[in-house]
């Protein structure tokens, strides 16, 4: 794997020992999840969830409706932060730093841990601005620079010969799976590590979702990505990893082949098999 | 008769009754545009406009109360709607759940609620008297900006309500931080409808008499304001001093001067349907 990617994330942490011998001591797993509880005020959404995330992997989180597996993927850049009543037990580490350490900006935080959205969300602006917006809020001027990015962001989501000719026009415009790749093209115009997608599909049509799954699997030979979904085939066809939630509490994370064939537990292979869910 | 029927017969009923309700309000005010066209259009003249108050009815004009009247609403804005419109976005985005909190927002619903004459007495002990500001246009304005500032808050926090969270989150999960994510999307999002409250809110302070009469605005002025501390008159003022005289030739004044208060009112008014409309056609979701 190679180390160069991770090293610029680094410097916006304090220092640790991997950022002065990054080669000896880089984390093996890209996001590293220890004994999270989480509570929306005094409902507990998740129960001691440890778990962790390998790099340049699609990790998908499978449950039933309310299981925590949202507000999971949510906890991993700071999403609920701005929920009241809110509050998390344990540490998530982003490349072995803690993410709710008081050191970290939460800003970029979110610059390196994007995301994507049940039902897209493009801003009511333009197709340029849309994929523009994360690059000018950092006060990025230069204007070759921004078109470079929004470019290479579209042509990754495989949009930009669809709208090459007519950037301006505006985003929500788009069809739904064209307005979810859109998204996508936003989240990427920063450049972060990982990408979020809290089931990235369920509003789309079957063709728009066979495009956003192989979208899926070719970046992640340049991000790592976790994704929430509902679609059990969806998460058979394209993670590497499965992890099982019920009632809050991770019942199983293994590899998804061993998942779908030969899960360990009773639980899982219901829910597998359709018993339940 | 089986209950399908009873049901649609109540429906058609219903359907009635509610169509009736809403003519009511329409034929009470085209009958009473009518009556005032009648007996006023015949004097509204540009010597009208323009004249200096007088004792004499056909010599007397609304000159002084209609600049009264703009200095008003121009300074009633200028301090109206920065302070409305700051502690709109403040109450909706910023404010956290405490009992303080509460406590403001049940103070602010209530304010809004207060009669306007009540803020004329707040307005003539603390403008007039203790700041010393005199019966001026400053001390009327900021009398009416605190009458229409709950309206404007109000109206604000709703516009911002109606922006939706997946735009906000949207924002947010590309690192912008929450003072970007108001400026860049809520407030563009949520302009119109911020805008047409504020219409709203002053059209109805330009409207209002009974406060500035507290403060101390005067029926007869006999020069234009040329100050914000001058003396002033304003058009509903000028509207309740004919009135109450008992030569016939100032009913007529009174009349006229009402068309012009209700062009007024209504071209702001119309300023605020535009807007909403221009708005919202701008921004669907």
């Amino acid at each position: 794997m190679s180390f160069i990617t991770f090293a610029p994330s680094q410097q916006k942490y304090p220092k640790t020992d991997s950022t002065i011998y990054p080669a000896m001591n880089l984390p093996k797993y890209k996001i590293t999840i220890e004994n999270v509880s989480s509570y929306y005020g005094t409902v507990q959404a998740l129960k001691d969830i440890n778990m962790n995330i390998l790099p340049l992997s699609v990790t998908a989180f499978i449950g039933p409706s309310g299981c925590g597996k949202s507000t999971l993927l949510r906890n991993i850049n700071r999403m609920n932060d701005y929920i009241p009543d809110f509050r998390l037990e344990g540490s998530i580490k982003f490349d072995g730093v803690d993410i709710y350490s008081k050191f970290i900006e939460v800003e970029n935080l979110r610059k390196q841990i994007g995301m994507v959205f049940q039902k897209p969300n493009p801003f009511p602006k333009s197709i340029f601005e849309n994929v523009a917006f994360g690059l000018r809020i950092q006060g990025i001027k230069d204007k070759s620079y921004i078109e470079h990015q929004v470019e290479k962001s579209l042509k990754q989501t495989f949009l930009w010969d669809e709208v090459k000719d007519n950037l301006s026009k505006i985003g929500t415009a788009l069809s739904g799976g064209q307005q979810q790749r859109l998204c996508i093209a936003r989240a990427l115009a920063v450049e972060p590590e990982v990408v979020l997608m809290d089931e990235p599909t369920s509003a789309l049509d079957p063709i728009a979702t066979a495009k956003i799954e192989e979208l899926v699997i070719e970046l992640k030979r340049q991000y790592t990505i976790v994704i929430v979904t509902h679609n059990m085939q969806q998460a058979a066809r394209i993670s590497d990893q499965t992890a099982f939630f019920y009632m809050g509490s991770l019942i199983e994370m293994d590899a998804t082949s061993k998942i779908f064939t030969n899960p360990s537990e009773k639980l899982t292979e219901n829910y597998i098999s359709g018993h339940f869910g | 008769m089986n209950n399908q029927k009873k049901n649609r017969l109540i429906d058609k009923a219903f359907s009635v009754w509610g169509f009736t309700s809403s003519l009511l309000g329409l034929i009470a005010l085209a009958i009473f545009i009518g009556d005032i066209l009648n007996t006023g259009l015949s004097r509204l003249s540009w010597e009208f406009i323009t004249s200096l108050p007088s004792r004499f009815p056909n010599r007397a004009g609304i000159y002084t109360a209609l600049l009264g009247s703009a200095w008003i609403l121009v300074l009633t804005t200028l301090i109206a709607f920065p302070i409305g419109v700051m502690a709109g976005i403040y109450l909706e985005e910023f404010q956290k759940k405490s009992r303080f909190a509460n406590l403001m927002e049940i103070n602010l619903s209530n304010l809004a609620g207060v009669p306007s004459i009540i803020y004329g007495l707040l307005g003539l002990e603390l403008f007039v008297r203790a700041y010393h500001l005199g019966p001026s246009i400053v001390a009327g304005s900021l009398t009416l900006a605190l009458l229409i500032l709950p309206i404007i808050i109000v109206t604000t926090r709703e516009a911002l309500r109606a922006v939706p969270q997946s735009i906000k989150d949207a924002s947010y999960s590309l690192g912008a931080t929450k003072l970007q994510t108001i400026w860049y999307h809520c407030l563009p999002i949520s302009i119109g409808g911020i805008f047409t409250g504020v219409i709203l809110a002053i059209s109805r302070a330009v409207g209002e008499a009974a406060p500035l009469i507290v403060v101390g605005a005067l029926a007869y002025v006999p020069f234009a304001p040329k100050s914000p501390f001058d003396s002033f008159s304003v058009l509903p003022i000028q509207i309740f001093n004919w009135i109450s005289r008992p030569q016939s030739g100032f009913t007529v004044n009174a009349a006229a001067g009402i068309i012009v208060l209700l062009l007024l009112t209504f071209v702001m008014n119309g300023l605020a349907i535009y807007l909403r409309y221009k708005w919202q056609k701008k921004v669907k979701l």
